[in-house]
């Protein structure tokens, strides 16, 4: 039997093919009208409810950098727990690296699901190359970098993340040299406020924070928000 | 049909290897160091997995519960189930039976087998050998555990199953007698206990009387199950022989350099190796029930062990018993053995799948989609081990506590995640929610300074001598304090002089809005944690 060329002439190398059954041409064209369309909204992972007008798509959306900045202790370990805590929750893998001192409980208490967290306290000097094998695999890295950030890591990393479609976090706490890239999303958190700590009684019940999010193309318009993180009954809450 | 066809087939010949088991009654008692007169239990969920003679003389059998076994026998010394310390003991019992052949399997800790064909013919015959592996077992057994009295027990058979019961009474049954000596015992022997009860409620009592019924409709009725356990009554091996000695690639081996002098780096080699044989056997469609683990240091020391496993090695189990045996050898064990101790790292770690079977195959989930990104995410986190050592990459597990740090347990990527605590327990004056985001550890230092520029106490009746009014952390400038409250007093573990910690606990918002948790410990301030 003779096939016309277009059939007979494999896209993919042979074993390939014949490893996953599409080593005759008819299979291979059922093949491609069967497989999965991609949805938009399966490229976005998922946020908590407060955060979904905030973000530029939603959510985050797959390949994209965002950095978290702010002056030091203002809640920016919270805010980058926060807007992972969803996608945990619905099963993304997530990883932390170079945060030694991380609340794992706080984790827990925003809805993370710890047994698909990692966390990778101590990366020093290879902090890039372990930051690149884990983007590789899963869905959610937080990276808080050390002092300075080399761009030819962060090039790398950017380009590892588009590829494999995961989502880079960056911390970037006061007194630190920035991510030399321009992130997908920047997300700037000011003005935290404790409530509920009065003199000599109460205990820390909510903060309030503004949260300003800006970036590159559909973010670039800044939208800033009022938060609870946390709202006096847990979770975040837009004010 | 063409499986049943080959089942029912009667006409295969005995092929059982002649075998020799050397069991030491209740081993997981005897390594703990117990001495057979004292009434001693190893539980496993509260439920007793083994028990010493003195104890089963007092009542207490298998499977109860620890108020059930302790009401029975108030002196009953109760000891942690611990896989590691049994295999780790046995080590020179296994030594022993190894200076006899170097085929030596071990089954689990506390029972080996050897094919005797070689060494009986060596030593004159079946009934000198048990005599003699005995008595070598029994000496090493006390060498290493220190107490007398204690036994290991032979018995030869036709066959691992008939040989692993005739070491229960030290017999040694003639060739060919095996059948004959497995009919009068009963089926509870067959260490299945629902198709056991199912029998005996069919009226089959005896494991003669399942061997006389057909083949064909013991598996018909009984399922794959029946069909192993109809061959075991029939006194032949638990698989018909298969295949013959596995391709040569099936052994993997790494050179560790520097070389591994503590178990869990040469652990941590060892499993990712096991999990490249198993990749192999996968691809191969085998499954492997027997490994040979082959360890080599610096100095050219060997030691090699044969592992034998009843359902398939999967590889997290071939890694447990890399362990396992490495542990036993690295530690050095006492007495008369001490020659097996290596005196140098290990090089070699190689692992060889000496018996394997072809795979049955697991069915997945028809909607189980991300057993794949699971599996993809694991190597990853494999990978970054590799490069960080086991305790680069960790993960959180809660547990029971009352401070932030109390609360969550770090262990390393791949280990059994279990709570260091129990957390259903009450836990009070546990430090409210919502759960700082930083825990610094070790704790930074901190002082804590009231109006008057005098340091803050708390008094013996749980009052701050004088509110806070300023912080420092890590000797930095001080900082207003705008909101506080406490002290909470945590007085823990007062019942133990050494882990007893007397703490009293304040949160502090600062003017620039940072919110500490603060604790004083002998007079000592420390920063517990950061509402990051």
């Amino acid at each position: 039997m003779v096939l016309p060329q277009a059939l007979t002439e494999p896209a993919l190398p042979e074993p390939e093919l014949r490893q996953q059954g599409l080593h005759r041409p008819g299979l291979r064209e059922l093949a491609g009208r069967a497989r999965p369309v991609s949805l938009a909204r399966e490229r976005v992972l998922p946020v908590l409810p407060a955060f979904c007008e905030l973000l530029p798509d939603g959510g985050l959306r797959r390949g994209m950098t965002m950095t978290i900045t702010g002056e030091s202790h203002a809640g920016l370990t919270s805010m980058a727990l926060a807007l992972v805590a969803a996608s945990s929750a619905a099963g993304s893998w997530c990883a932390a690296v170079g945060m030694p001192a991380l609340g794992a409980l706080a984790a827990a208490e925003l809805g993370f699901d710890l047994s698909r967290f990692a966390l990778v306290p101590a990366a020093g000097p290879q902090w890039a190359t372990v930051a690149a094998a884990l983007l590789d695999a899963l869905d959610v890295v937080i990276v808080q970098p050390p002092l300075r950030v080399r761009s030819a890591d962060a090039r790398r990393l950017s380009a590892r993340l588009r590829e494999r479609g995961s989502v880079l976090l960056v911390m970037e706490t006061g007194g630190r040299a920035g991510w030399p890239e321009p992130p997908g999303v920047r997300v700037s958190v000011r003005e935290a406020r404790w409530e509920g700590l009065g003199q000599g009684h109460g205990r820390l019940e909510a903060r309030r924070v503004e949260m300003a999010v800006d970036g590159k193309g559909t973010a670039s318009r800044q939208r800033r928000a009022r938060l609870w993180l946390p709202a006096p009954s847990g979770g975040v809450e837009r004010e | 049909m063409g499986d049943v066809g080959e089942v029912g087939e009667v006409s295969e010949p005995p092929q059982s290897t002649r075998t020799l088991v050397l069991w030491c009654p209740d081993w997981a008692v005897v390594a703990a160091g117990i001495p057979p007169q004292v009434p001693a239990a190893v539980l496993v969920a509260n439920r007793v997995e083994v028990c010493s003679a003195a104890a089963r003389a007092e009542g207490v059998r298998r499977g109860l519960r620890r108020r059930e076994a302790q009401a029975r026998c108030p002196d009953l010394v109760v000891v942690e189930h611990d896989p590691g310390r049994d295999a780790r003991a046995f080590e020179p019992v296994v030594a022993a039976a190894a200076s006899f052949t170097p085929r030596v399997e071990v089954i689990r800790p506390g029972v080996c087998a050897f094919a005797t064909r070689g060494p009986s013919r060596y030593f004159g015959g079946d009934q000198a050998l048990a005599v003699r592996v005995a008595r070598a077992a029994s000496r090493a057994v006390e060498a290493t555990t220190g107490t007398e009295g204690c036994e290991a027990r032979v018995g030869i058979a036709d066959g691992l199953f008939a040989a692993a019961l005739a070491a229960r009474g030290s017999r040694v049954v003639a060739t060919g007698e095996s059948a004959a000596f497995l009919a009068s015992l009963p089926v509870v022997a067959l260490e299945r206990p629902e198709l056991a009860d199912l029998l005996v409620r069919l009226g089959i009592r005896t494991l003669g009387q399942l061997a006389a019924l057909p083949a064909a409709d013991v598996l018909a009725r009984f399922g794959p199950d029946g069909a192993v356990a109809h061959r075991l009554a029939r006194g032949l091996e638990e698989r018909p022989v298969s295949g013959g000695t596995p391709p040569p690639d099936l052994v993997v081996s790494r050179e560790l350099d520097p070389p591994a002098a503590r178990v869990d780096t040469a652990a941590f080699a060892a499993k990712a190796l096991a999990s490249e044989l198993h990749e192999r056997l996968q691809g191969l469609g085998l499954s492997c029930t027997r490994v040979r683990v082959e360890a080599e240091t610096e100095h050219g020391e060997r030691l090699s062990r044969l592992w034998r496993h009843d359902g398939a090695l999967t590889a997290g189990a071939m890694a447990e018993r890399v362990r396992w045996q490495l542990d036993g050898w690295l530690r050095g064990t006492a007495g008369e053995h001490q020659d097996c101790e290596p005196t140098a790292g290990i090089v070699l770690l190689r692992l060889a799948a000496e018996e394997v079977h072809t795979d049955q195959g697991m069915q997945l989930g028809f909607w189980g989609g991300s057993a794949e990104g699971d599996e993809r995410a694991a190597r990853a986190l494999a990978r970054v081990q590799g490069m960080l050592g086991p305790e680069g990459v960790l993960t959180a597990v809660a547990c029971g506590g009352r401070g932030p740090g109390e609360r969550v347990g770090f262990v390393p990527w791949g280990d059994p995640r279990e709570p260091g605590r129990p957390l259903d327990c009450p836990w009070p004056g546990r430090v409210p929610a919502p759960a700082p985001a930083l825990v610094p550890s070790p704790s930074m230092g901190a002082e804590v300074a009231g109006p008057q520029g005098d340091s803050v106490r708390v008094t013996a009746r749980g009052r701050p001598s004088s509110p806070p009014a300023r912080v420092s952390v890590e000797g930095k400038a001080w900082k207003e304090v705008t909101g506080w409250a406490g002290p909470w007093l945590a007085e823990e573990r007062w019942w133990d002089r050494r882990a007893h910690r007397r703490r009293a606990r304040f949160q502090v918002v600062t003017g620039a809005g940072t919110a500490y948790l603060l604790a004083l410990e002998g007079g000592r301030w420390s920063v517990e944690a950061l509402y990051d």
